[in-house]
Formats: structure tokens, C-alpha cells, sequence
């Protein structure tokens, strides 16, 4: 039988589907893992603001720094160096990424009157002025000048003052300085960190 | 590729029943150990799964207990579950578990899904979805002896826990063990794990768990997510099956059928060519001259 060129090329094709039809191994593509999403990321080394044990994160940030740039969170997990906390944190800590980027964050204060069941926003220089005027008023309510003996103690013991776990340690400087120049004995801070 | 993401079984092809061997020898295998004893059911791990694997927030409402959602879902692979279990006639035994993929050498996921390559098994013994070729038809979710993988309505795939493997890749803990604030949750060699099960697991029966045990079950060739289990006579009061098995050759007729039937298509074609080359093409022959 001769072969013509036309029979070459049939055969060629056919055996080409029947090579394949066999399956010489054509293995399935797969997809690639997923990256590491903090592999080019910024670590910042800091510690977790919400309460007072203090557990040593890393941030990882993207953004370089620069003067046209605007920088962003992608991460928060534990400082495995820390020897507080050894790179574990708890359930709020290892969310604590949203205290920065959650758009459920409040921006602004928020105002319930007495008496009402509805909260609204409010600006800062209402609810600063708010604030002072009930500060003063219960400073003046409850001030005590002189204590049962006689001695000068100027209290102002109708107010307490609680600091935050977020505030740093100039803030919390700063707060004792202030409260206590208002005569305040009752203060304390939530965190020591 | 890395070795330490050597492949060892792809979904829908001879590797399901046949492992892959490489020429490489294959990095270490890993296991997560879960001391239920040592779980203060924080939810740490819940938390920072979400958060590392960017999975949606699901909304959720109090049903009376603990327990954060009702299920595991697409978007949450990871649920401390709170089992109340109520012990004589005035107790109740509070069982918290950590509810996850639990990576079983013999996959039952992987040994039922058709599509090639929506399934892989590392050497590493993480068992991972590949969304991008899963076909939407869910058998991995009947597949499964532990009830883990979940069906997303949206993108119509399955998801589950993946271990974290770009972080093991990476040299990292997955994301729950690394958080987990009271040891509960260890990682390292499946050796190693073994070794230190067994310790836990002595040190309880001491302290009057009798029937503590490791939860590693054969019946799936081992899983590379184990737990010491305070009350091993109670498992199904974890919600832990007592006796799960997976076995590649039930579950995989599909794949049988679908190299039998390649096969048997291969085979008619070569046999057609064959036929060809040996008789030729009478009608054609005739009517076309040599050289045409």
C-alpha cells in the first residue's frame, strides 16, 4: 500500500487524538496557592490597645511611606518575640485591625438626650461644650473646700475620672496633671502598659 | 515548586486511588493537636481564621448559647461549637470543640469530587479546595465523614479550612494556632504531635480522666488535625464521629468509569486508524487516483 500525503496527514491527526484520547498523562492544571498576602507587607511592631496585659502585634502595612502615598493596615498578628504573649493574642486582639480600618467605626460623637431612645451624631464643639458644663456643674455641686476638721483639701469628689487602655503614657500624664489641678481624687487608668 | 507543597493525590485522576510519588523526597508532614482539656473557648482562633483568610462577616443573634454562628458556612470555616450535655439528673457537661476541616489522609472529599484538580492532597497532609476548577456539584460535601466542606450560593463552589497552606508554605503556624492564648491548639511534626498526644493523654487519665484519649481515627487514615479528647467514650458528644471512614474505591467509580471510558474512546480511534492503514479507504481509494 503506498501512503499518499493525504493518508500521512489523516493518520497524523488521528493518532494525535488517539495519543490523547489514551491520556499520556495530561495531568489537570491546578491553580497556585494562594500568596502569602503579608509577603511584601511593612511590619510595625506595637502593642495591642485593649487592655492591660499588654500583648506585643506586628502590624503589616502596605504603602510606601511616601510624601504622595496614603498608608494601609492589611494585618495584625501576635509578636512571637514578645515575652508576654508569644505571638498569641485573644479574640479581640486578633481583630484589633478593625479599630483602624472598620467602616463601622463612629467618627463623631454620639448624644442621647435624657429621656430619649434615639442616639444622633453630634459635632465636637457641641459635645465638648456639653462635657464642660457638666464638669463644672458637678465640680461646683459636690466641691468640698475644707474637710470636718477644718483643714483645706479642696476635692472635687462628684467626679471620677477613668482613663483609657488606648490613651499612651503622655496622655495619662497628662490627664493626672490635669484632674488633679480640678481637684479630683478618684482617677485611675484602665491599662499599664 | 517548593517541595513542601509536594502534590500527593489531585482529584478525578489515578492519584486519588494511587498517591503520586515525587523524585524528590517530600518535606515534613504536619498536624495541628487540639487539647480540648486546655480550650477556655475563647473563640481566639475563630477570629483570627477570619481575619487571615479575609472571610466574610456573617451577621449572627444570640440562640442561648455561646456559641458565635449556628454552622460552619463558606465563610466560616472554623466554629467553636458549645455542646451542653446533660450528665445524671443536676449536671451538665459543657464540651467545647474546635469545628474544622480536620485534613484526613484519606481524603473522603477529594476521593468523591469528579473535577480534576478542585481537590488536592499535599504531601504535607493539608487537604486544599481549588475554587477556580471546583464544578459547583457538591459530592465533597456528601463525601465527607466530618460534615465540613460548605456550599457558597454566590460563587457556587465549596469551601473549607485549607489549613492556612500559604502560610505553611511560608514556614508559618496556620493563622488559629499561632493565636491560640492557652496552648490549646499545637503545631509542629505529625511524629511530634503523636508524641505529645500520647503525654497529654497519660497526664489526664492520672488526673482522673480515665477514658481520655487521641482522636486520630483509622477509619480516614489518620488526620492531620487531631484532639485529645477528655471523654473518649462520649465522642459523639463533641460532635466527633466515632468510627468515620473514607476509602478511595466506593467513591470513585466516577473515575473509574471516566478511564474506562477514555480508554475504550482511545482504543476505537487507534483501531479505526488501523483499520485504515491495513485496508484503506475502499470508496475513496477508488474514486481518487494516487498523488491526489
Amino acid at each position: 500500500m503506498s501512503m499518499s500525503r493525504r493518508t500521512f496527514l489523516k493518520a497524523t491527526v488521528a493518532g494525535g487524538v488517539g495519543i490523547s484520547a489514551l491520556g499520556f498523562d495530561l495531568r489537570p492544571a491546578y491553580a497556585a496557592v494562594r500568596q502569602l498576602k503579608i509577603r511584601n507587607a511593612r511590619e510595625y511592631k506595637t502593642v495591642c490597645p485593649y487592655c492591660a496585659v499588654g500583648c506585643g502585634t506586628i502590624a503589616y502595612v502596605h504603602g510606601s511611606g511616601g510624601l504622595n502615598t496614603t498608608k494601609t493596615i492589611i494585618h495584625v498578628e501576635g509578636d512571637p518575640d514578645s515575652p508576654i504573649n508569644g505571638g498569641t493574642l485573644c479574640p479581640k486582639g486578633a481583630s484589633q485591625m478593625q479599630l483602624a480600618i472598620s467602616p463601622r467605626l463612629r467618627k463623631s460623637p454620639m448624644y442621647r438626650e435624657a429621656g430619649s431612645r434615639e442616639w444622633r451624631e453630634v459635632d465636637w464643639d457641641f459635645a465638648m461644650e456639653w462635657f464642660a458644663r457638666k464638669f463644672k456643674e458637678s465640680r461646683d455641686n459636690t466641691f468640698i473646700e475644707q474637710d470636718t476638721q477644718g483643714r483645706t483639701v479642696n476635692r472635687a469628689n462628684g467626679i471620677a475620672w477613668v482613663g483609657s487602655a488606648t490613651v499612651a503614657n503622655e496622655d495619662a500624664y497628662l490627664i493626672t496633671k490635669t484632674m488633679r489641678a480640678m481637684g479630683l481624687t478618684y482617677i485611675e487608668h484602665q491599662a499599664r502598659i | 515548586m517548593p517541595d513542601t507543597l509536594a502534590i500527593k493525590r489531585i482529584s478525578a485522576t489515578p492519584s486519588a486511588m494511587i498517591p503520586l510519588s515525587s523524585l524528590r523526597s517530600s518535606g515534613p508532614v504536619y498536624s495541628k493537636l487540639v487539647d480540648i482539656s486546655k480550650c477556655i473557648g475563647c473563640k481566639g482562633c475563630e477570629v483570627a481564621c477570619k481575619e487571615w483568610n479575609d472571610l466574610k462577616v456573617e451577621q449572627t443573634a444570640n440562640f442561648g448559647s455561646y456559641q458565635s454562628h449556628k454552622d460552619l458556612s463558606s465563610n466560616t470555616w472554623l466554629l467553636m461549637r458549645f455542646n451542653e450535655v446533660a450528665v445524671g439528673d443536676d449536671d451538665v457537661d459543657w464540651l467545647i470543640k474546635k469545628d474544622a476541616c480536620l485534613h484526613c489522609e484519606d481524603p473522603g472529599c477529594l476521593f468523591a469530587c469528579p473535577a480534576p484538580g478542585a481537590i488536592v492532597q499535599y504531601q504535607n497532609g493539608i487537604v486544599d479546595f481549588n475554587q477556580d476548577q471546583c464544578i459547583g456539584c457538591q459530592y465533597c460535601v456528601s463525601g465527607c465523614p466530618f460534615d465540613i466542606p460548605r456550599f457558597d450560593k454566590e460563587t457556587k463552589t465549596v469551601a473549607k479550612c485549607n489549613m492556612c497552606i500559604d502560610r505553611v508554605e511560608a514556614g508559618l503556624e496556620p493563622a488559629c494556632v499561632k493565636t491560640c492564648p492557652t496552648n490549646a491548639i499545637q503545631w509542629g511534626l505529625k511524629e511530634d504531635m503523636l508524641a505529645l498526644a500520647e503525654k497529654k493523654v497519660e497526664t489526664m487519665q492520672r488526673r482522673g480522666f480515665e477514658h481520655a484519649a487521641l482522636y486520630n481515627p483509622g477509619g480516614v487514615g489518620g488526620t492531620h488535625m487531631m484532639y485529645v479528647v477528655p471523654h473518649g467514650d462520649r465522642l459523639e458528644d463533641y460532635s466527633l464521629p466515632a468510627h468515620p471512614v473514607a476509602s478511595p474505591m466506593p467513591l470513585s467509580g466516577l473515575n473509574v468509569l471516566q478511564r474506562v471510558g477514555s480508554y475504550l474512546l482511545g482504543f476505537g480511534v487507534l483501531g479505526a486508524l488501523g483499520h485504515l492503514l491495513a485496508f484503506g479507504q475502499e470508496s475513496a481509494e477508488d474514486s481518487e487516483g494516487p498523488g491526489a
